[in-house]
């Protein structure tokens, strides 16, 4: 019996296979995007955990000489007088025309947490292979990769504990290929010492000890950005879920007479739901498995953007190639079984539900009363108040994405009473018979289609949210690199002894010479940085202050106040006046604070005399040059100290680089935004087909009455484009609220600073465009269907009983 | 013998886990181009004294069984090790000789112990013969003493991050040459090394621990050895013995496990005035009494030592049971007291007990 009931209810598919396609596709669409964003998640959080796990050389105290280089004597010396120290040595290297980091570690003495070797990557290696010429690479995967072609390099063994673009070998190896015999970049300080040792200063006096250098704590750091991405996700699968639930209602529906049949026939109610539950998994199962082909192949499109995203603003380095998980695939199968599940389980409940003896004949399902649809209303009003006020009961970014949340669902919510009332009002406005059938007729389908607009709201709204505050962004950032980057040339002196003789040279031959030296400390307790800077009219003209108080540089120049960036008055509520730690025992009143984007950490601006004063060996490496020409000074510069003593680096350079950074950081958010619109599109176009297959006995009296095909399908387009109209209308106010909450809230949470609010209306227009183009082609299959159903069908309403 | 985890330290190099297979830490690998002892080789001083690159490992390595001015016992260890990689020498980074220092510190409930490390050809670590000096880091077992006698007056020092010592040695007898004249075999099969020994060490210094210091006074053994292969392939570790007894006689013994076949033993037994009397395979016998919980390891602490040849029967029990050298390549090393036909005190190895 069970086996003929499946049989029966399988042929329904059978039957009607695009039907069958559309609940595929739908499952599959909404597992795709949320199991991309998963799979681009899991990726970055386990090269963080790579990151932590292989803690790499600056992960320790170092001895460095900030002249230069450490002689191998020195490295004996310190050995010697029981210092537990092992040395690296760094360097660029071109291998053909790719650039790569060479670090040279001495295994022997490195602590264990320097050197990329694993229980795992074990076995093979022959340590003498190791040190002795051409020596033994080790190189992430990608990197090797990247390198096949070129031989100068020695074997190379994939590691992927190994950062991208860099390749870890024996120091004596490091050395040849640098062509630095005998030197050292600096020495690491291996956490546990001897009892006793010889003082530094007796071993050699121009070392520093440098202290550990803080790693940020990516994960903390980069946690906004993949909620972020997760929101986006968790979007899409909503809109996913709506796809489905719109084909397997219609599914149920289609097959009431079956149900009603199978049930006369004999069969328990539990068993036909157990079969349709079944039937449902398998579906689930294998649109799963598509969404997940589909999820990665995006994913593995979109990850090269997200590592550049990543890169630039955190400088969290995570590898462009995306590795399949077992267990990210099984989640995300579960996940697709789940939406299914809670897509169909409004249908299962009413076949379980339906009387054994109720009529066979289908109606558009989703009939909602005026009383729901206020019911409705007043649970969408009430999510966005409650999201509203998440920002007073939640911390952080959760209020951030509560209130995200709230807003968008509780406005999807009211769409269908906003539309209802828009109809009416339009229905009484209206003279002529077609216009008030049309308008009440768009109101009858309303139920039938407010899941898809919702969809589309949604997806409109999340569209212009993220493009206004994108546009923002932008505007405000190239306005702010204009201000910041005011100096025509940016010199680092690679060779600190120098440093005196540049500074001397510069005399006389441009506007102004800016050192800049910087430190870091210990600010309110976490690590950041303090740079010093002299007192000059590029500051007081162009530094781009956000707040102050009167006479901010001239204070600042006489040492007794310092300037903080955005990030860090947000993080430790410091505002104008308040003292600002900036180390052991030395606090600062702030005089202002000053915008500073794309920088994770916190900042603090002092008088370059105060901070020399402070750290009287820190040498003058970096300055900014005013020049009217920029060129040919670099050139000279080039020419006088040559071509690696310096590093020079034209605003423009600065300016373009900062720009594409900032570029591709939102190209996923760009990608993410496109793909959320068709899927939009799509369940529109899913519930629009739904509803024609329904509306023959709706339509065929007033074809009876004489309104031709044609214009019934004109007017089925018409109703689609005026729908779409009208919920791009409700998106603009949904999405600018949201663009505000991801300007004034999601941001100042994620990285610490807030932007003014631009709006842009060239781009509504762009984006309404789209839309009625989305909804224009949703409805042209089903017009046309409606244009040539023959004029049969129609009678046939009016002679049989379906 | 004092045979240790030498090219343990290739294997670190290498991060190799999988060694033991072949033998502890990879001693019983083959000599491939690297010279191996021949029985009728004449020791040459100071020469011998000195590291001989073109054989795979050697070792320096002193014991010492001290009584602090607190009345209680205390063991010191000192051992540079070299391991080859390659039979040659060049300086800088791509010198094939690679050196690890150990230094253990026991008391009768503490055990402190310090590992270093370093690549040879760029001074680091190093043995030079005249004066001799053998060195690690800021280690070192230097002599006072003119180069033909480098080892009648030796300091040594030793620094961990919770214990330092500094001793001064004074040779009050000859070296002795261990096995048939400093030929020492190690198997069956013919495997040997070169081996001997300055047993008659008169120590006093000072030892820094974490509750202070305390002046010491005692005896030590200082041993040399090298070769290319001491093991073979199915021998897993061994248990080995440096026994001062209280009539000035000494003895020197150990025990090769063998995975297929009886252990083979090999002990020397020395006068009070230096005349070794060699014993060969199963004039030792060495029978564990009691075991300890070491590490997760069941280790013998306490042992009955027979050499019914000389009359030798007597229990060793050590100082403490948790001597366990927790380094690279760990092993158990440490001081022992002795009771039975002859009293005195000594020093105990075990090395290749595996975890349970």
């Amino acid at each position: 019996m069970r086996r003929v009931a499946l049989l029966a209810l399988l042929a329904h598919w059978r039957r009607r296979p695009g039907q069958l396609a559309t609940l595929l596709i739908g499952i599959a669409l909404a597992t795709a995007l949320w199991s991309a964003v998963q799979a681009i998640n899991v990726e970055a959080r386990a090269s963080y955990d790579r990151a932590a796990t292989v803690l790499g050389p600056d992960r320790y105290e170092t001895l460095s000489d900030p002249s230069g280089a450490i002689a191998l004597e020195t490295f004996i010396a310190l050995r010697r007088g029981g210092w537990l120290v092992s040395p690296v040595l760094q360097g660029r290297f071109v291998s053909g025309d790719i650039p790569v980091q060479i670090v040279g570690l001495e295994m022997l003495t490195a602590p264990s947490g320097a050197v990329p070797i694993t229980p795992a990557s074990e076995g093979e290696i022959n340590p003498l292979e190791m040190i002795s010429s051409p020596g033994l690479g080790f190189a992430a995967p990608e990197t090797i990769a990247l390198l096949e072609s070129s031989d100068n390099l020695p074997p190379l063994q994939p590691n992927e504990f190994v950062p991208p673009s860099q390749i870890v070998m024996d120091i004596g190896i490091a050395e040849r290929l640098l062509d630095r015999q005998g030197q050292m970049s600096f020495l690491m300080v291996l956490p546990e010492q001897p009892l006793k040792q010889t003082a530094l200063s007796e071993i050699s006096p121009d070392l520093v000890l440098n202290s550990a250098e803080q790693q940020a704590d990516l994960a903390r750091l980069t946690n906004s950005f993949h909620l972020n991405l997760t929101a986006f996700g968790m979007l899409s699968f909503v809109v996913g879920l709506f796809i489905v639930h719109g084909a397997i209602g219609l599914a149920f529906e289609q097959r009431r007479g079956t149900f009603r049949t199978l049930r006369a026939l004999g069969l328990p109610a539990r068993d036909l739901m157990l079969i349709l539950v079944i039937e449902l998994l398998v579906l689930a199962m294998l649109a799963g498995a598509i969404g997940i082909a589909i999820g990665y192949a995006i994913a593995g499109a979109l990850l090269p953007d997200v590592a550049a995203t990543l890169d630039g603003l955190y400088g969290a380095q995570v590898p462009g190639i995306l590795s399949f998980s077992p267990a990210w695939a099984l989640a995300a199968l579960a996940f697709a079984i789940f939406g299914a599940l809670v897509a169909a389980g409004q249908g299962l409940w009413r076949v379980q539900s339906m009387p054994l003896l109720a009529s066979a004949q289908s109606r558009a399902w989703a009939t909602v009363s005026a009383v729901s649809l206020r019911r409705q209303a007043m649970v969408g009003a009430i999510l966005i108040v409650a999201g509203i006020a998440s920002i007073w009961l939640f911390d952080g970014l959760l209020a951030g994405f509560a209130l995200l949340a709230g807003l968008l669902l509780g406005s999807a919510l009211l769409l269908p009473a906003a539309l209802a009332t828009v109809l009416s009002i339009g229905a009484s406005t209206s003279r002529n018979a077609e216009g008030q059938w049309f308008w009440a007729d768009t109101r009858q389908q309303l139920p039938g289609l407010s899941l898809a607009l919702m969809a589309l709201l949604l997806a409109l709204a999340a569209n212009i949210g993220v493009s206004t505050m994108v546009g923002s962004f932008r505007l405000t950032f190239t306005g702010w690199l204009d201000q910041r980057l005011a100096s025509e040339l940016y010199v680092t002196v690679t060779n600190a002894a120098e440093s005196d003789r540049f500074e001397t040279w510069l005399n006389g031959r441009v506007d102004a010479v800016l050192p800049i030296i910087s430190v870091d400390s210990e600010i309110e307790g976490i690590t950041g940085e303090i740079y010093g800077v002299v007192d000059h009219e590029t500051y007081r003209e162009n530094w781009p202050i956000l707040v102050s108080r009167q006479g901010v540089w001239d204070d600042l120049a006489t040492g007794n106040s310092a300037l903080i960036n955005e990030q860090l008055a947000y993080r430790e509520d410091l505002s104008v006046g308040d003292p600002v730690s900036l180390g052991p025992g030395w606090t600062l009143p702030v005089a202002g604070i000053y915008s500073d984007y794309g920088n994770p950490t916190g900042q603090v601006m002092v008088s370059l005399e105060l901070l020399e004063s402070r750290y009287p060996d820190r040498p003058r490496l970096s300055f900014g040059l005013r020049t009217d020409e920029p060129e040919a000074l670099a050139a000279t510069l080039r020419d006088e100290f040559g071509p690696d003593a310096l590093r020079i680096v034209d605003q423009a350079t600065i300016k373009n680089f900062s720009l594409r950074v900032f570029e591709r950081t939102f190209t996923v958010t760009t990608a993410l935004n496109v793909l959320t619109l068709s899927v939009a599109a799509f369940a529109m176009l899913t519930a629009l087909l739904t509803l024609a297959n329904l509306r023959l006995p709706q339509l065929a009296p007033v074809w009876a009455l004489g309104m031709t095909r044609k214009r019934l399908m004109q007017l089925e387009l018409l109703r689609s484009l005026a729908l779409a109209a009208l919920t791009f209308i409700f998106a603009v106010p949904v999405g600018l609220a949201l663009a505000w909450s991801l300007l004034a809230v999601v941001n100042v949470e994620a990285f610490g600073w807030r932007l003014p609010m631009h709006v842009f209306p060239t781009q509504w227009l762009v984006l309404l465009l789209l839309a009625l183009a989305a909804a224009l082609i949703a409805a042209a299959l089903p017009a046309r269907r409606l244009a040539r159903t023959g004029p049969a069908s129609f009678l046939k309403v009016f002679a049989v009983e379906r | 013998m004092n045979a240790n985890v030498l090219s343990g330290l290739v294997m670190l190099l290498a991060c190799s886990a999988t060694v033991h297979a072949q033998g502890f830490a990879g001693l019983g690998t083959e000599a491939e181009g690297f010279t191996v002892p021949t029985p009728d080789r004449k020791f040459e001083f100071p020469q011998d004294h000195g590291a001989h690159p073109t054989y795979r490992i050697e070792w320096w390595y002193l014991t010492s069984n001290l009584k602090g001015d607190d009345g209680r016992n205390y063991g010191i260890q000192w051992t540079l090790f070299r391991s080859a990689l390659a039979p040659t020498e060049q300086d800088g980074w791509q010198n094939p000789q690679l050196w690890m220092g150990h230094a253990g510190l026991t008391t009768p409930d503490k055990h402190f112990h310090a590992e270093r490390l370093a690549r040879g050809g760029i001074g680091q670590a190093g043995v030079s013969i005249e004066p001799f000096t053998a060195f690690i880091d800021d280690w070192s077992l230097k002599s006072l003493s003119p180069a033909d006698d480098a080892f009648d007056n030796l300091s040594v020092t030793a620094t961990g991050s919770d214990f330092s010592y500094r001793l001064s040695l004074k040779a009050t007898g000859p070296l002795v040459l261990q096995g048939d004249q400093g030929y020492s075999v190690k198997s069956s099969a013919g495997q040997a090394s070169y081996y001997y020994s300055q047993p008659f060490l008169e120590v006093s210094g000072t030892l820094k621990l974490p509750d202070g210091e305390v002046s010491v006074s005692g005896q030590g053994w200082l041993d040399r050895e090298w070769s290319s292969q001491p093991l073979s392939e199915t021998q897993t570790g061994w248990d080995w013995v440096s026994l001062h007894f209280d009539s000035g006689e000494k003895l020197m013994g150990f025990r090769l496990r063998d995975r297929q076949a009886d252990p083979f033993t090999s002990a020397t037994w020395i006068g009070s005035d230096g005349t070794p009397f060699p014993l060969s395979d199963g004039k030792l016998i060495l029978t564990p009494l009691a075991q300890s919980k070491v590490e997760g390891r069941s280790v013998p602490t306490s042992w009955r030592v027979e050499v019914p040849e000389k009359s030798i029967d007597v229990q060793i029990a050590a100082v403490n049971p948790q001597s366990w050298m927790s380094v690279s390549f760990p092993y158990w090393e440490g001081p022992v007291s002795i009771k039975g036909s002859h009293s005195g005190v000594g020093y105990l190895e075990m090395t290749g007990y595996r975890p349970e």
